[in-house]
């Protein structure tokens, strides 16, 4: 194992090498905090009118497509746990090794995409699209189009951040391949993870409430 | 920072994915109320998972614990004062 606080350089607000990376981390988080906040809105939005509304909500959840978010949901942590090597490969200096498992996380980032595609295209072609063309084959048509507009605004904002991510992944895997930008520096990559690794936990809790309000009947 | 090993990160990985298939299987049984406090804590606990873990939060400074609590503090407070709000709009 090198020695972490071989990091340089160090810049001259901070006292040493140990600080400077405590210091990043931590605005990283700050940053991870506003994020829970804005995705929290969301989830309270949810939350507030699936109690008002639960019959339409577990009507409108029984026509999304589980099979695609399950796999969906194994790709993301697949590719967490992927990331998590890239950043211990990233601390050894291991530049090859951290470019490749860089590259198969933006990959797994880039399927989640493809296969979310496929199943925004299935819903469109369904009608579920909110607006004037939505059509369901629920009691509550309403409300459930409340659910498929919530869907909508919380999946598309959470794609929009793995779309984010992929590119940023891709861009990293360049950098690690084709300079020694992350030579005794690992910061930056440690702090990709943690956004990739946020971008997961959301899904985590977004696909037990898109998918599987009301499975068992 | 103590880096945790490779092997770690494999059984958290493991672990993860068979969260994933419990909370799909449980989903499929009828448990009443309880179907969505269960998902929900499955999803809490794959959550705390990659937080320790993926997120070295295991590993990091009491500071640090105190930037990632608060976050998840201020978004409880949100979700408490507004559903307290919503869910006794009906009380009499």
């Amino acid at each position: 194992m090198p020695n972490e606080l071989l990091e340089a350089p160090v810049e001259h607000q901070f006292d040493n090498a140990e600080q400077q990376r405590d210091a990043a981390t931590m605005g990283m988080w700050l940053f991870l905090a506003t994020e829970v906040l804005f995705f929290g809105a969301m989830f309270l939005g949810y939350t507030a009118y699936r109690f008002s509304y639960p019959q339409a909500f577990a009507d409108a959840s029984r026509h999304t497509l589980i099979a695609f978010g399950g796999t969906n949901t194994a790709v993301l942590l697949i590719s967490s746990a992927v990331m998590a090597f890239a950043v211990r490969a990233a601390s050894q200096n291991k530049r090859g090794l951290l470019g490749l498992l860089l590259f198969v996380t933006a990959s797994l980032g880039a399927v989640f995409l493809v296969i979310k595609g496929f199943e925004y295209a299935h819903e469109i072609r369904e009608g579920l699209f909110p607006g004037r063309g939505f059509r369901i084959d629920a009691a509550d048509p309403t409300h459930a189009e409340l659910f498929y507009y919530l869907y909508w605004l919380m999946t598309g904002v959470h794609a929009l951040h793995v779309t984010i991510g992929v590119l940023l992944i891709s861009f990293f895997a360049l950098r690690a391949w084709l300079t020694d930008a992350f030579q005794n520096h690992d910061t930056p990559v440690e702090l990709l993870g943690l956004y990739w690794h946020f971008v997961d936990i959301v899904w985590v809790f977004l696909f037990p409430l898109i998918y599987m309000i009301d499975r068992h009947t | 920072m103590n880096a945790p090993t490779a092997r770690t990160y494999l059984i958290n990985g493991v672990a993860l994915l068979g969260f994933l298939a419990l909370t799909i299987a449980a989903a499929y049984i009828n448990l009443g109320p309880l179907n969505t406090i269960v998902a929900m804590s499955i999803s809490a606990a794959k959550a705390a998972l990659i937080i320790l873990f993926f997120m070295h939060m295991r590993y990091s400074k009491p500071v640090m614990w105190l930037f990632v609590g608060a976050g998840f503090f201020w978004l409880g407070i949100m979700l408490v004062l507004a559903m307290s709000d919503y869910l006794s709009r009906g009380w009499h």
